[in-house]
């Protein structure tokens, strides 16, 4: 059978088409991915890892790559995305990097910033090493689309023991000329041995329009590195978002996430990683803030496939209107890997009766010295808590609106690069106080 | 100042209070005695406009309007003040947020300016050492991790904070220390004005040692069954509650 997209990538993909271009293995690995895909077609709700969330509304509809153009947009169109105008950054907007609005020249000169597209051509070898290394698209068909049909996309690589203290900012930004584009973004991270790295991944829809974007990254966190990766998700309430995040780790290395989603017709985050050698760390948070009918699945997978390794994982979900938010957790546990220290908190507050959460905790443990916990808490705003601060004087908006932002605070104080914290907390307390955070 | 006539009320399908009628002026401190399940926090509760009770007949006047027909922050507003039995704890709401807050709130139904946060920081430091309260109290969040007598302290302080006409103090008294018990008892009389009224709740007379009360009333089976001046307290203190609930009925 011949699907939509297998056109338009057999379009694409013929000599001269922009699939076509590259070192010759990259051809040959869209096209694997392609029939990859061919084969998956998109998950349904039979598949264990799609149970809660149901594709179709992306499935029924035809995205098509877009038309690389100059955009209009200026700094101050994104401005208040920026987080802090001082930060190295990226600056994509409908998939295609806009260099005037990026700026990273600041950065180490040994640390490397690039388009995919230009390291691609200066460094082939190393990139295919890499590139898929991680993300493996045998069972996964968005990462297989994503593989066939990424266009640009962003390599960072840290070399020893460098330390960047200044985040990395990478903004995709998409507009009303989006509407009907499918954009698959491409993040492949780098961090050697000993390094330490703050990566600020935005996802900003601008315009009023559907569109898919369908993004992959993957990160090598190296023996005692540390990299810190934060995901802003703020689509068009209209669009579509896919993103799946594989993590490999070394020895005694830290990979804290943190995924704020609150944009999006349909959105469903992956975040998975392999704590593949001792003493590795894995901190997954995040928060997911949706009204409407907006649905927001989070999922998260971590293994254990060494000794002496933690993982620590909270998500908290702010749910109105009929929306509705899924969490699954899996942990695996090797029977390599005594002495694990696992925990993972999923906490849902339901503001109105239509909203609906599904929270499934996945415990696979086979070695038999570990602590392994998971807590799950869904919960309305608590009636005493309300009326202790209206018998303060405090109105009965407020009180719901501080007792939302305070629930909300939790898993934002995780969040460990002060200025986006804040800009967070301001973008949860405005949302549900329409007042301004002092 | 509160007029209280022939208060019926209910949680659900029980009554709780069945004719309470009780009249506070200006000035006066009344106490509410009596034994557990009397209905004494239930009549507190109440009167700053708990939703989980029913009054099924009966009226609260206060300052010359139904207070019945208030919601729980206009009475707030209005000055009446309930100093929780078990204060509520809220992580992830700072004291000093929350105080201020619940300040501006009450200063805008009076029409008057809102206190900026340095202001803010002026009033706190004094009301902070009424109750002998640390000043990095006010950075932790609203009673959370709070030990028994610090929550109790933090309701004083609220009182303090936001000076009401009418408190209703509600077992102030129970799970403090004799140190803690000093603390609040001295900062409640220093609150004390010829124009604002008290009242407090307690199962104990202990309290009433440091909070001397005009009136004593005691309340049981949700009545109030007997009523006296300050005396009332230390018979009650010496002899229990059992001699007055048999000739009562209860």
């Amino acid at each position: 059978m011949t699907t939509p997209y297998a056109e338009q990538f057999a379009t694409s993909s013929e000599v001269g088409g922009s699939l076509s271009e590259g070192p010759s293995w990259l051809p040959a690995l869209r096209k694997k991915a392609m029939e990859r895909f061919n084969t998956l077609g998109f998950p349904t709700t039979r598949d264990e890892d799609w149970h809660f969330t149901s594709v179709t509304p992306i499935a029924e509809k035809v995205f098509k790559a877009i038309k690389p153009a100059a955009t209009t947009l200026t700094l101050s169109d994104i401005e208040e995305h920026l987080v802090d105008a001082e930060w190295h950054r990226l600056v994509f907007v409908n998939g295609k990097i806009e260099p005037a609005l990026s700026q990273f020249a600041g950065l180490p000169a040994d640390v490397q910033l690039s388009p995919l597209s230009d390291l691609l051509k200066e460094e082939p070898e190393w990139v295919e090493k890499h590139l898929g290394s991680l993300a493996s698209f045998d069972k996964a068909a968005f990462t297989a689309m994503n593989t066939a049909f990424m266009q640009e996309g962003v390599v960072l690589h840290v070399p020893k023991g460098e330390v960047v203290d200044v985040p990395i900012h990478i903004l995709h930004v998409t507009d009303s000329n989006a509407a009907g584009a499918a954009i698959h973004p491409r993040l492949l991270v780098v961090a050697d041995t000993l390094s330490h790295v703050m990566l600020v991944e935005s996802f900003i829809g601008l315009g009023n329009v559907s569109y898919l974007v369908n993004g992959v990254a993957e990160v090598v966190v190296g023996n005692g590195a540390r990299v810190d990766h934060y995901k802003v998700q703020k689509e068009s309430i209209e669009a579509f978002h896919v993103g799946t995040t594989q993590v490999t780790q070394g020895r005694d290395s830290i990979y804290h996430s943190f995924s704020y989603a609150a944009g999006a017709a349909l959105s469903r985050t992956n975040i998975y990683t392999k704590l593949a050698d001792t003493g590795s760390e894995a901190r997954l948070n995040g928060m997911y803030v949706l009204d409407g009918t907006q649905h927001g699945d989070h999922q998260t997978f971590v293994e254990h496939l060494a000794e002496s390794c933690a993982s620590r994982e909270l998500y908290c979900g702010v749910l109105d209107g009929s929306s509705h938010g899924v969490f699954n957790g899996k942990v695996y546990v090797d029977p390599i890997a005594q002495k694990t220290d696992g925990k993972q908190t999923n906490k849902a507050l339901l503001l109105s009766p239509q909203a609906r959460v599904d929270t499934k905790p996945q415990l696979e443990i086979f070695a038999d010295d570990v602590k392994c916990t998971h807590g799950a808490t869904i919960g309305r705003l608590d009636d005493m808590a309300l009326f202790y601060l209206k018998s303060r004087g405090i109105g009965a908006d407020n009180a719901r609106s501080l007792l939302t932002y305070a629930f909300a605070a939790e898993a934002l104080e995780t969040i460990e690069i002060d200025a986006l914290r804040l800009s967070l907390e301001r973008n949860v307390f405005e949302r549900f106080t329409h007042t301004q955070l002092l | 100042m509160l007029k209280i006539t022939n208060l019926h009320a209910s949680a659900g399908e029980k009554e709780i209070l069945k004719g309470i009628s009780l009249e506070i002026k200006p000035g006066e401190v009344h106490a509410i005695m009596g034994p557990n399940g009397s209905g004494k926090s239930t009549l507190a509760q109440i009167i700053a406009g708990h939703p989980g009770y029913e009054v099924t007949s009966g009226s609260i006047e206060y300052a010359g309007q139904d207070l019945l027909e208030l919601d729980a922050e206009e009475r707030a507003q209005q000055g009446v003040f309930l100093a929780f039995q078990y204060p509520v704890e809220i992580p992830g709401v700072t004291n000093a947020y929350f105080l201020r807050a619940a300040y501006n709130e009450i200063r805008k139904a009076h029409g008057e300016e809102e206190a900026d946060p340095i202001e803010f920081l002026d009033i706190m430091e004094e009301k902070l050492k009424l109750v002998e309260m640390d000043a990095s109290m006010m950075q932790r969040s609203v009673n959370a991790g709070f030990s028994g007598g610090e929550k109790k302290r933090n309701e004083i302080l609220q009182m303090a904070v936001l000076a009401p006409k009418l408190a209703v103090l509600d077992e102030t008294d129970s799970g403090l220390d004799i140190d803690a018990l000093r603390i609040v008892a001295e900062g409640v009389n220093k609150l004390k004005r010829p124009d604002n009224a008290t009242i407090v709740v307690t199962h104990y007379q202990r309290l009433l040692n440091y909070i001397v009360p005009d009136f004593v009333h005691v309340l049981a089976g949700g009545r109030i069954i007997k009523s006296g001046g300050k005396e009332l307290a230390h018979e009650l203190e010496a002899k229990g509650y059992d001699w007055l609930l048999e000739p009562a009925g209860v």
